[in-house]
């Protein structure tokens, strides 16, 4: 029975320890060659990539790729766009959490008429995705003056039916006396939030943060429509404005390296806070 | 040091009511252990007066003033909880400190008090540990530490001690009641414990279905019982009961058995005899056929039927006895002074000739 144990699917050893890795060596392959062509073709010449074949190894332009990108771009230097988008990310995600944050806390911790009301209410805007309500949006956002603004970027992206959700379960499952000791000790309502409720949410909100973090640095449509501006374009719209319209060609090196620029802000939240991030998703950590 | 009052307290749910109506004088320093079934209300009517729950009807009066439309933390109360409600992210300290705090307490004086209490329940080496890190024991002091700080009028303790285990509980119990003593707090302490009930009380009420059975001391309602209830949830093992016709100081029961009892009351009646009063009699009234010994060392405890009627019968009787097996047949009687009388329509007691 030892040598059943051994060969089990944990502790596998020798060849079928090979074959797992060759596995996974072929899955990072495929995941990252697509990668590696973009971040090969910002370190090369114009020329290199339109001749064919195209190069997998990096050229020697990459340094002044990334500098042109950054401090010319094609329409508006990488640098502005990159700050818009953290703007927006930021913007979006922290919007997001602190009005989940309290939402959830009315509807779970106050009983009010219409408590259930509001609750599907807010549920229910879960089945709209952006798209749906885009043109509303859109009539509203423009009758505020907000196009080309930041608040424009920000404000109609905030409301989170999924975040007052999953804040509304985190609550539920704080044990009831812990709010009524908060009461006995004297704590009115907002300080059992800031002081209990905030705390003890903090590594759902990390995990909260990295998701909408994402979403608010992948958004694309909502920034394509209201931003004429291109001082306000973010990167990842910004990366299609850059494809020329009519003949010209495109300036692939410097494109190619927004794509990989564009990746980088990402992959810093998740690869920073993955600890915290899968705590958040795994515990509740009563 | 306060004292609570409860006027005819009642509490609905939804259109149920669950509390009907319960009037008890609680006097300074008192320690009132309120007992009883699961569901029959204690800890609806211990949260009533912590202000948790709202008063349907009646006034809960602490010091004289009544607290009914007074938020929690304005009741000069402070409550212990079955699961402790530790603040999980706070250390000891900070969730001793926390009532302090927000009462805009200076910070030398909440170092100063909490030091205190911790010293008290022996915590100071815990004073920077999260609850997570400590056992149930000391989950338990710090929740009582919580409480201290504060120096409340009242104490109100929510089945503290239901979740540690047989042995700690037994220590608990003796902490909890010689701090109590020693502090000269008034508190109401919730069990289903009667063990807990009798020995830490000084006086204690037996509720049952919203109804308070009995209020008294623990060997008042040991030795006198108001009621049927009380009578057979206080003691163990619990008390024996028959229907009986009551006449004439004797007690027959449907089997025809006499039994003599201390009583003018004529009519139905339902009997009282507690096991360790039932005494091994060659010549007793009482036939039991008996089905199981269990021997606990001090004494045993015989599990029969009466040989007459069939009803189930305890016998406790003090010392060991392994000659008693299944199926043997032994004879007992009882002093007609240790008979209990109820009235069958009421449940109530019926007072005895001596009393």
């Amino acid at each position: 029975m030892a040598t059943a144990d051994k060969s089990g699917m944990v502790e596998s050893s020798g060849r079928k320890l090979w074959l797992t890795h060759l596995l996974m060596i072929i899955g990072v392959f495929f995941v990252f060659f697509p990668i590696w062509l973009a971040f090969v073709a910002s370190t090369v010449t114009q020329a290199d990539i339109v001749s064919p074949p195209m190069p997998v190894w990096p050229g020697g332009q990459m340094l002044e790729n990334y500098k042109r990108a950054l401090f010319a771009g094609v329409n508006v230097p990488v640098t502005t766009m990159l700050l818009n988008s953290l703007i927006m990310a930021i913007g979006i995600a922290a919007g997001k959490i602190i009005i989940s944050l309290l939402s959830a806390f009315a509807i779970v911790y106050f009983r009010f008429p219409g408590r259930n009301v509001f609750f599907w209410m807010i549920f229910i805007t879960l089945m709209l995705p952006v798209e749906v309500r885009i043109v509303p949006t859109y009539e509203v956002v423009a009758g505020f003056g907000m196009l080309n603004s930041y608040s424009g970027l920000i404000f109609p992206l905030i409301a989170s039916a999924t975040a007052t959700f999953l804040f509304r379960q985190f609550y539920l499952t704080i044990p009831d006396e812990l709010a009524e000791a908060a009461r006995v000790d004297g704590a009115r309502p907002m300080q059992f939030f800031f002081d209990i409720v905030l705390p003890m949410s903090r590594t759902n909100i990390a995990a909260l943060f990295v998701i909408l973090f994402i979403y608010g640095w992948n958004q694309y449509l909502w920034p394509l429509l209201i931003t004429t501006d291109p001082e306000m374009n973010t990167i990842v719209m910004g990366i299609k404005q850059m494809f020329p319209s009519g003949d010209d060609t495109a300036d692939w090196p410097v494109i190619m390296a927004t794509s990989i620029l564009a990746m980088i802000p990402p992959v810093i939240v998740v690869v920073s806070m993955q600890k915290l991030f899968i705590r958040g998703l795994m515990d509740s950590e009563k | 040091m306060a004292t609570v009052e409860l006027i005819d307290v009642r509490k609905s749910f939804s259109g149920t009511e669950v509390i009907h109506g319960i009037d008890a004088q609680i006097e300074d320093g008192e320690f009132i252990v309120i007992v009883g079934p699961s569901g029959c209300g204690k800890s609806t009517l211990l949260r009533l007066v912590a202000g948790l729950e709202t008063i349907s009807q009646g006034e809960v009066h602490i010091n004289g003033s009544r607290v009914n439309d007074l938020e929690p933390m304005d009741r000069d109360i402070a409550m212990v909880f079955q699961n402790y409600a530790l603040y999980p992210h706070m250390s000891v300290r900070q969730n001793m400190a926390y009532s302090l705090k927000i009462a805009g307490v200076s910070r030398p004086e909440i170092n100063k008090k909490v030091e205190e209490a911790a010293e008290l329940l022996e915590l100071q080496d815990y004073l920077n540990r999260k609850p997570k890190q400590l056992s149930g024991g000391q989950r338990q002091r710090v929740a009582m530490g919580r409480a201290i700080v504060r120096e409340p009028s009242v104490f109100l303790f929510d089945e503290p001690l239901s979740n540690l285990d047989a042995k700690l509980r037994v220590q608990m119990r003796l902490e909890i009641k010689e701090l109590q003593t020693r502090l000269g707090i008034t508190s109401l302490y919730v069990t289903h414990d009667q063990v807990e009930a009798m020995t830490m009380a000084d006086r204690m009420i037996v509720m049952n279905e919203g109804v308070a059975e009995q209020i008294g001391t623990p060997l008042e309602v040991y030795q006198k019982p108001h009621t049927l209830f009380a009578a057979q949830f206080i003691g163990s093992p619990s008390m024996n009961a028959f229907d009986a016709t009551v006449k004439g100081g004797e007690a027959v029961l449907e089997s025809g058995v006499r039994i003599r009892c201390n009583c003018s009351f004529e009519g139905e009646a339902v009997i009282g005899l507690r096991p360790e009063h039932l005494i091994a009699d060659e010549n007793g009234p009482l036939r039991v056929n008996i089905h199981l010994a269990e021997p606990l060392g001090a004494n045993t405890l015989l599990h029969g039927r009466l040989s007459q009627s069939r009803d189930p019968v305890i016998v406790s009787m003090a010392g060991v006895h392994s000659a008693l097996g299944t199926e043997q047949n032994m004879r007992v009687s009882i002093s007609p002074d240790n008979v209990h009388v109820f009235d069958k329509a009421t449940s109530q007691r019926v007072a005895s000739l001596k009393a």
